[in-house]
C-alpha cells in the first residue's frame, strides 16, 4: 500500500441550513453567511486513509472539486495528517451534475498517477445523493463498496470489508485498486489539536484548473451534465396545527379521542 | 405525448423481494396509463423466476428475467453489466431504482457506464406534456424542491425512497417474461461476496408501522426514552428518532427518520420533543395525522402538525398512556402482530 487518495467535500454547515434563502429572481439558493465545514462523513474516510499511512506508511493524498474559497477547510483536514492536497476549481466545472463531477474527480486522479485506495464519505449532507463515489470508479474502471462500516488488511494485502445493508451485514474480500465509501461506524476520526490545527494554516493546497486537467469542456459542468434543474421551490409545508389546551389529563383525554378516531385504538 | 417504456430495477436478495420494488411498479404503472406505454420489471439473481408473476400481477406488462448463478448473491459489477446489456437490447426510456443499500451503489454505477442522467432520492416523479420525466427531488432537508429533467440522454435514470409510492393491489394481468442472456464468464466481478448476514427483525420496522411515536433532543435523558417506548408499545407502533438521540446513543441508527434515515407514512406520527427542522420534517409530512408535543410555543414542528400541544411530555405522557389503557380492550397489547 503505497498511496491512498480521499475524495473530500466542504459543505454548509447543516446547523445554518434553516438560514438558506432562495433569490427569487434567478432561482438560485443565496448561501452568503453559511459557513463551510467537511462533510462529517469524509472524516472516517480520511481515518480510513490515515491508517493505512499507521501501518504501512502509505501517502494520503487529498482531493476536492469546490470553488477557491474551499482551501481553509481543505487545511483543516491536512491537519489531520494528510500529506497532500489538491484542488480542483475551474468556472468550467460549475454547474456539474454528479455524472460530471464524477469525470472531473477521476481525471484528478488519473494526473495524481498510480494509487491503492480511493476512499470517500458514503454520502454528502448538501446533496445526499451518495452518486458521486460508484460513478468516479466507473470512470477509472475499479471495483467499489459502499457503506464500508468496518476494514481490515488480511497478510496478503487483500481487504476484509463489512458493508451494512437494511436486514443485516454482507462480508466481503477486495483486493486494490479499489474505491470505498465509509459509514459513520467504520472509524472514530482522530482528534486535531491546536497546535495541528495552526501548522495546517500554512501548508501549500496544489489548484489545478481545467488548463492542467484538460477535459473536454462539452463533457463538463452544465453542458456536460445530463440533469438540468428545471424549477427550484422552497417548500412550504404547512397543516392547520390546532392547540391543545387544558390541563394535562385534559390533553391527554383530547389526545386519545383523536388516536380512537384513527382507528388505532 | 410520446409513448414511454418505463424500466424497474426489481430488489431481490436471496429470492426475497424488497417492498420499494412493487412501490415503484405502482408508480411505473401510472405514468404507463398516462402516456399509453408500457411497464418493463428487470429481475436478476438465481432460481427467481418464481417471482416473475407477482410482478405482473402488480404492473409489469414484461419481465426481463436474468437468472444465472453469477448473480446470486448480488454483486455490483455483474449486476451492472447486465443492466447495461439489456438497456441496450430493450432500450427503456425512464429506469427506476430504490434508493436503498442496493440501488444507491448500482443506480450510479450503471448510470455513469450508459453516461446517462440519474437523479437521488426522487419524491415524486411525472411526465411533462411531450411525455419526459420530470423528477422530484428534496434538497438541504427538505426544505427545498428541485425539479430535476434528463432531456437528452436515455434511460432517464432516477431513484425513490422506500416508502414514497404506493404497491398496486395484485390482479389479474397478463404479461410475458423474457429471458435475457448472462455471459458466465463477465470478465471482473470485482470483489467476492464471503458471507451475507440476515438477522431477523425483532422489533416492529419502521417503515410499516401504522403508529410512529419519535423522539428528539428534548427529551433529554435514555429515561424519558423509555416513556416512549411504552406509548409506542401500546399502540402497536415503531419508535422513531431525529438525529441527536441517535447520536447520544438512547435509540439504535435504524430508528432515524429524516434526509439521512428513514422515510415513514403512518397513520400517526407523534413527534414528542422534536423541534422540527427540515431535514427530519421531510422523512414524515406524508404522515396522515401528525401530532407534535413541545415546551417551545414556537416549534417549527407545530407548523407541519395537525395537533399540538405546547407543553413538557412529562406531563402530557403518563395521563396520555394511562387514558390509552383504559380504552384498549383486555389483552389488546400481546395481539400487536410484526408486519409480514
Amino acid at each position: 500500500m503505497k498511496r491512498m487518495i480521499v475524495c473530500v467535500k466542504p459543505v454548509p454547515d447543516p446547523n445554518a441550513w434553516d438560514r438558506l434563502q432562495m433569490d427569487p429572481v434567478s432561482k438560485t439558493l443565496i448561501r452568503e453567511g453559511i459557513p463551510s465545514v467537511i462533510n462529517p462523513l469524509d472524516k472516517h474516510a480520511v481515518e480510513a486513509a490515515l491508517e493505512m499511512k499507521d501501518l504501512f506508511g502509505a501517502e494520503v493524498i487529498l482531493l476536492s472539486m469546490a470553488p477557491f474559497d474551499a482551501q481553509p477547510v481543505l487545511r483543516e483536514v491536512l491537519g489531520m495528517g494528510a500529506d497532500r492536497a489538491f484542488l480542483l476549481s475551474d468556472k468550467a466545472f460549475a454547474g456539474s451534475d454528479t455524472l460530471a463531477t464524477a469525470r472531473i474527480l477521476a481525471q484528478g486522479i488519473r494526473n495524481i498517477g498510480e494509487f491503492d485506495l480511493i476512499f470517500c464519505g458514503n454520502f454528502t449532507l448538501d446533496g445526499s445523493t451518495a452518486q458521486v463515489p460508484s460513478q468516479v470508479a466507473e470512470f477509472l474502471d475499479i471495483p467499489n463498496v459502499m457503506h464500508v462500516c468496518d476494514m481490515s488488511i488480511l497478510k496478503t494485502e487483500s481487504l476484509l470489508l463489512t458493508q451494512k445493508i437494511e436486514q443485516g451485514t454482507v462480508k466481503l474480500e477486495a483486493e486494490p485498486p479499489l474505491l470505498l465509501s465509509f459509514t459513520k461506524e467504520a472509524n472514530k476520526p482522530r482528534y486535531i489539536s491546536f497546535m495541528e490545527i495552526l501548522a495546517a494554516e500554512k501548508r501549500k493546497i496544489n489548484i489545478w484548473d481545467n488548463a492542467i486537467l484538460n477535459i473536454d469542456e462539452t463533457l463538463i459542468g452544465l453542458k456536460g451534465s445530463p440533469t438540468q434543474m428545471a424549477d427550484l421551490l422552497l417548500q412550504p409545508k404547512q397543516r392547520k396545527g390546532i392547540r391543545l389546551t387544558g390541563n394535562p389529563e385534559e390533553i391527554a383525554r383530547k389526545l386519545a379521542d383523536k388516536i380512537h378516531q384513527l382507528g388505532i385504538i | 405525448m410520446k409513448t414511454q417504456h418505463i424500466g424497474v430495477f426489481i430488489e431481490q436478495r436471496g429470492g426475497v423481494l424488497h417492498d420499494v420494488g412493487l412501490e415503484l411498479l405502482g408508480k411505473a404503472r401510472e405514468l404507463a396509463e398516462v402516456s399509453k406505454g408500457t411497464v418493463s420489471a428487470f429481475l436478476l439473481g438465481r432460481d427467481i423466476s418464481a417471482l416473475s408473476d407477482d410482478l405482473i400481477a402488480q404492473g409489469a406488462d414484461t419481465v426481463l428475467l436474468a437468472d444465472s448463478p453469477v448473480l446470486e448473491p448480488y454483486r455490483l459489477l455483474p449486476y451492472t453489466s447486465v443492466l447495461a446489456q439489456a438497456c441496450e437490447t430493450c432500450d427503456p426510456d425512464i429506469l427506476l431504482f430504490g434508493a436503498t443499500r442496493m440501488g444507491v451503489e448500482l443506480a450510479p454505477r450503471l448510470a455513469a457506464r450508459l453516461r446517462t442522467g440519474l437523479s437521488a432520492h426522487c419524491m415524486d416523479l411525472r411526465l411533462d406534456t411531450e411525455g419526459k420525466l420530470l423528477q422530484m427531488v428534496p434538497g438541504w432537508g427538505g426544505g427545498v424542491v428541485a425539479t430535476i429533467r434528463c432531456p437528452d440522454h436515455r434511460p432517464q435514470m432516477a431513484t425513490v425512497m422506500p416508502g414514497v409510492m404506493k404497491k398496486l393491489v395484485p390482479t389479474e394481468r397478463s404479461g410475458e417474461c423474457i429471458h435475457l442472456s448472462v455471459k458466465e464468464d463477465l470478465h471482473r466481478f470485482g470483489p467476492k461476496v464471503l458471507e451475507v448476514h440476515i438477522e431477523e427483525p425483532k422489533e416492529m420496522p419502521l417503515e410499516k408501522a401504522d403508529v410512529v411515536v419519535a423522539g428528539g433532543w428534548g427529551i433529554g435523558n435514555p429515561e424519558g426514552w423509555a416513556i416512549l417506548e411504552d406509548l409506542a408499545t401500546l399502540l402497536c407502533g415503531a419508535v422513531g428518532a431525529t438525529r441527536p438521540p441517535v447520536d447520544e446513543g438512547w435509540v439504535s441508527e435504524s430508528r432515524m427518520i429524516g434526509q439521512s434515515g428513514k422515510t415513514v407514512r403512518p397513520r400517526l406520527y407523534m413527534g414528542i420533543g422534536i423541534s422540527g427542522m427540515s431535514h427530519h420534517v421531510v422523512g414524515m409530512d406524508e404522515s396522515d395525522c401528525i401530532v407534535a408535543v413541545n415546551t417551545n410555543p414556537d416549534a417549527a414542528i407545530f407548523e407541519v402538525s395537525d395537533l399540538a400541544v405546547v407543553g413538557d411530555y412529562r406531563e402530557i405522557l403518563p395521563p396520555l398512556l394511562k387514558e390509552i389503557r383504559t380504552r384498549l380492550p383486555e389483552g389488546r397489547i400481546d395481539t400487536c402482530e410484526l408486519p409480514q
